[in-house]
C-alpha cells in the first residue's frame, strides 16, 4: 500500500479503508477522508462502534449501499472473510467512452479516400435522402420547443408577463432623478430539460436498433443537451459519434463503437454501472430518460429493479419505450416489468420510429404513471 | 472552528444524548454522534430519512440544546435567491429617496435590507441554528448555490460588499429523498440516515410526545406500527402518526370505546392513503390483537 510519508502509521489504517471503498466504486473525495480521520480523532476512538460511526458519518454511502459498505467494514477492521460481493468485480460491467475515438477517426479519414468506398458513401447518402419522408428532420426541428422546460434560476428581461424588476427600476429612478419611467419587467427563463436516450443493442432488440439509432442522431442534432447510450452486455457513449451532421457517417462511426451487437442482455448491470459514473449519472439528474427496451432481463430482475428506481429519483420523467408494446395484446406481465411498472411514468410503445417521435415530442405533456394506466388495461 | 460553547455544550456524544433526551427527543447513539461530530468538525449536518421520522424535530431539539433561536429555511420547487438570501426592500428605498428631496440619502443602507435566511444566521452565527429543510424540493441551481454558501459562510452583495460569517454557524440540512442529491453537497456534510425506531424505542417515544397516553398503549401501538411497516405501502406510517394514533385511540376510549375497536376507528390518523387503507383493513384486526397481547 503507498502511504505518506509522514502519516502516522496508525491512521494508515483509515486511510486504506477509503481507499478499499473507492475500489469498490464508492464516490469518497479527499476531504472526507480528512474528516474521517479527524472524526476518528475527536470520538477518542473507544471502540469500534465509534470507527464505524465516524465512516458513516463522514464517508457518507448511500443507504442503498448500506449493506455492502458494512460488509466492507467488517472485512476490513475485524478480519472477517471477504465479503461475498467481491466475487461481482470479474463481471463488472465495463464501460466504454467515446472519447478514445480519435484513431478510429483518422482511420475513417483515410478509408475515405478511396474511391470504392466514396461511392458506397453516395449510394448511402441516397437512401438517406429517401427516407427523410420518415418524419425525423422534422422531429428534429420540433425537438427543442417540445422537450418539457424547467424554470431557470436566472430572469430575462421582458415587455410583457412578469414580475417588476425593483432592482433594474430603482437604478433607473435613480438615474433620473426620481422620475418615474415604466415599470420594467422581468421573468424567469425556461430551459429546456435534458434528454437522456439508453438504446438496448442485444439480440432481441436487433430490429429495432437501426432505426433507434437514427432517431437517436436526429435528437442528437436537434436538441440542445442530448446525450446517447447503448447497452447490452456493456454500455457504450455513442453521443459524440452522433454529433456528425451528415447520419450515415454518424451511424458509420457509432457502429464501429459498439462492441455488443446483437449480443446478450444484462439490462441491470449496464444500467447500475452508468449510474456508478458521476459525470454519467449527473446528467440524468433532472432530464427526460428514455430507455428503448423491451425490458427482457437474462436471470434475476433485482439489479434491474435497483438501477430503475436509482434512475426514477434523479431523472424528472422515466419512460420505458418497448418494441413489445406495439402489440394490443401487451401486457406488462413478465416479473422484471412487473416489478419497474411502480417507478416507470411511462410505458409506451416503441415498435415504429413514427410512434417514438410522437411520444418523444408528447414528453412536456403531463399524463398518468405507467401503473396506473397498464393496471386499467389488464 | 466551531464557536466555545457549543464545544462546551458538545462534550461527547452521550452528553449530546442526554441533553437531546432534556429537551424531549430520544436520539440513538448514531444520531447523537453524528450531531457531536457536525459540531465538532464545523460541518453541516445532513438528514435523510423517510417522512415523518422525525428529521425537522432533530434540528428543533440540537437547537435548543445549544440554547439558539432556530431559522428555518423551507425549500419548494423555484426557490431563488430573493427568497434565501437577502432582499433590498425597494418600497421603502423609494420612500426615502422622496423624503431626502435634495439631501443625500445612502439608499444601500442596513433598514432597507431584509434579510432572509441564510442571511440571518451569517449576521448571528453564535445565536442561531440555520435548518434548511426538505432540502429535495428545491431545483438544482439552489442547490449549487447552497455549496456555495455552505463551504464559505458568505455572501456578496453588490451594493455592500461581502458578509462573512464571525464564527462558523451550525447548519442542519434535512431531505427526503425524493430525488438524489448533488454528490458535492453531500460530501461537504456530516451524514446520517435516520431510520424508524425499533418497537421499545418508539413506545418510548410515543410516551414522551403524547398527551397522557397509558404505558400499555404506547406499547401495543408501537408493535402495530412495527407490524404495519412490514407491508408494503404506498406511504408507511411515521413516527408523528404513530403518536397520533395513539393521542387518537386514547381520546376515543375515553369516549366509551372499548380497546381494540378504539384502534380500528383511529386508523384514519395513521394511515392517509385509500389504497393502503383497503390492503390493511382485513388484517388490521389480528394486527392490533396481536399488538394488545
Amino acid at each position: 500500500m503507498r502511504r505518506p510519508q509522514n502519516l502516522r502509521p496508525a491512521a494508515a489504517a483509515f486511510l486504506g479503508f477509503a481507499r478499499l471503498l473507492r475500489d469498490h466504486a464508492f464516490a469518497i473525495a479527499p476531504e472526507q477522508i480528512a474528516s474521517f480521520m479527524q472524526a476518528v480523532t475527536l470520538l477518542g476512538p473507544r471502540s469500534m462502534t465509534d470507527i464505524r460511526e465516524a465512516a458513516l458519518a463522514t464517508l457518507a454511502p448511500s443507504p442503498d449501499r448500506r449493506g455492502e459498505f458494512e460488509a466492507h467494514f467488517r472485512a476490513y477492521f475485524h478480519g472477517d472473510a471477504r465479503p461475498a460481493i467481491e466475487g461481482d468485480e470479474d463481471d463488472e460491467t465495463r464501460v466504454k467512452d467515446d472519447r478514445g475515438a480519435r484513431e478510429e477517426e483518422k482511420q475513417l479519414a483515410r478509408q475515405e479516400k478511396g474511391g470504392e468506398l466514396s461511392s458506397a458513401l453516395e449510394q448511402l447518402s441516397n437512401r438517406d435522402f429517401q427516407r427523410d419522408a420518415d418524419g425525423l428532420g422534422q422531429f428534429r426541428r420540433k425537438l427543442t420547443s417540445a422537450l418539457p422546460a424547467r424554470r431557470s434560476f436566472r430572469t430575462t428581461r421582458t415587455r410583457s408577463r412578469g414580475t417588476l424588476d425593483l432592482r433594474r427600476s430603482l437604478s433607473e429612478i435613480v438615474s433620473a432623478d426620481g422620475d418615474i419611467p415604466s415599470p420594467l419587467l422581468r421573468r424567469r427563463q425556461a430551459v429546456p430539460r435534458k434528454l437522456l436516450l439508453l438504446i438496448d443493442v442485444s439480440g432481441s432488440m436487433k430490429l429495432h436498433t437501426a432505426d433507434y439509432l437514427k432517431l437517436a442522431h436526429a435528437a442528437v442534432q436537434g436538441a440542445d443537451r442530448a446525450e446517447v447510450f447503448t447497452f447490452g452486455t456493456r454500455l457504450t457513449r455513442v453521443t459524440s459519434a452522433l454529433r456528425i451532421r451528415d447520419r450515415e457517417q454518424a451511424l458509420a462511426r457509432a457502429a464501429t463503437l459498439v462492441d455488443d451487437w446483437d449480443g446478450g442482455t444484462r439490462m441491470g448491470p449496464t444500467l447500475l454501472a452508468f449510474l456508478s459514473v458521476p459525470r454519467f449519472s449527473a446528467f440524468a439528474r433532472g432530464a427526460c430518460v428514455v430507455i428503448l427496451s423491451d425490458g427482457l432481463e437474462r436471470g434475476s430482475h433485482a439489479e434491474l429493479e435497483i438501477a430503475m428506481r436509482r434512475f426514477s429519483a434523479r431523472a424528472f420523467r422515466l419512460s420505458l419505450a418497448s418494441p413489445l408494446a406495439g402489440d394490443p395484446r401487451f401486457r406488462p406481465a413478465t416479473a422484471a416489468l412487473h416489478a419497474v411498472l411502480p417507478v416507470l411514468d411511462d410505458l409506451v410503445d416503441g415498435s415504429s420510429v413514427g410512434s417514438l417521435t410522437d411520444f418523444i415530442l408528447s414528453l412536456a405533456r403531463p399524463a398518468p404513471a405507467a401503473a396506473s394506466i397498464w393496471k386499467r388495461v389488464s | 472552528m466551531a464557536n466555545a460553547d457549543a464545544v462546551e455544550v458538545a462534550a461527547s456524544p452521550e452528553a449530546i444524548a442526554a441533553r437531546l433526551a432534556a429537551s424531549c427527543y430520544l436520539a440513538d447513539d448514531s444520531l447523537a454522534t453524528a450531531i457531536f461530530l457536525a459540531v465538532r468538525l464545523g460541518k453541516p449536518l445532513l438528514l435523510e430519512g423517510a417522512p415523518g421520522v422525525g428529521k425537522t424535530e432533530a434540528a428543533k431539539a440540537v437547537a435548543q440544546l445549544l440554547d439558539r433561536e432556530l431559522v428555518r429555511l423551507q425549500c419548494y420547487e423555484g426557490i431563488d435567491a430573493g427568497h434565501a438570501l437577502y432582499e433590498w426592500n425597494y418600497q421603502r428605498q423609494l420612500l426615502a429617496i422622496r423624503h431626502a428631496g435634495e439631501h443625500e440619502v445612502d439608499i444601500y443602507d442596513d433598514r432597507f435590507l431584509i434579510a432572509r435566511p441564510l442571511l440571518q444566521v451569517l449576521r448571528a452565527p453564535g445565536e442561531r441554528v440555520l435548518l434548511v429543510d426538505e432540502i429535495d424540493r428545491s431545483d438544482h441551481e439552489f442547490e449549487a448555490l447552497l455549496l456555495e454558501f455552505l463551504s464559505d459562510f458568505q455572501i456578496s452583495i453588490p451594493e455592500r460588499g461581502t458578509i462573512r460569517a464571525a464564527t462558523q454557524p451550525i447548519v442542519i440540512l434535512t431531505s427526503n429523498r425524493t430525488r438524489e442529491l448533488a454528490e458535492a453537497l453531500r460530501r461537504r456534510c456530516v451524514y446520517h440516515w435516520i431510520g424508524y425506531p425499533n418497537a421499545q424505542r418508539e413506545a418510548e417515544i410515543i410516551l414522551l410526545r403524547a398527551g397522557d397516553v397509558a404505558e400499555a398503549t404506547a406499547r401495543a401501538v408501537a408493535n402495530a406500527v412495527q407490524e404495519i411497516r412490514a407491508r408494503p405501502l404506498a406511504k408507511p406510517p411515521g413516527i408523528a402518526e404513530a403518536v397520533e394514533w395513539a393521542n387518537a385511540a386514547t381520546i376515543l376510549e375515553k369516549g366509551g370505546s372499548p380497546w381494540p375497536e378504539a384502534f380500528r376507528r383511529a386508523i384514519g390518523v395513521l394511515i392517509k392513503d385509500e389504497e393502503d387503507l383497503s390492503a390493511i383493513a382485513p388484517e388490521l384486526g389480528r394486527i392490533v390483537e396481536e399488538a394488545l397481547a
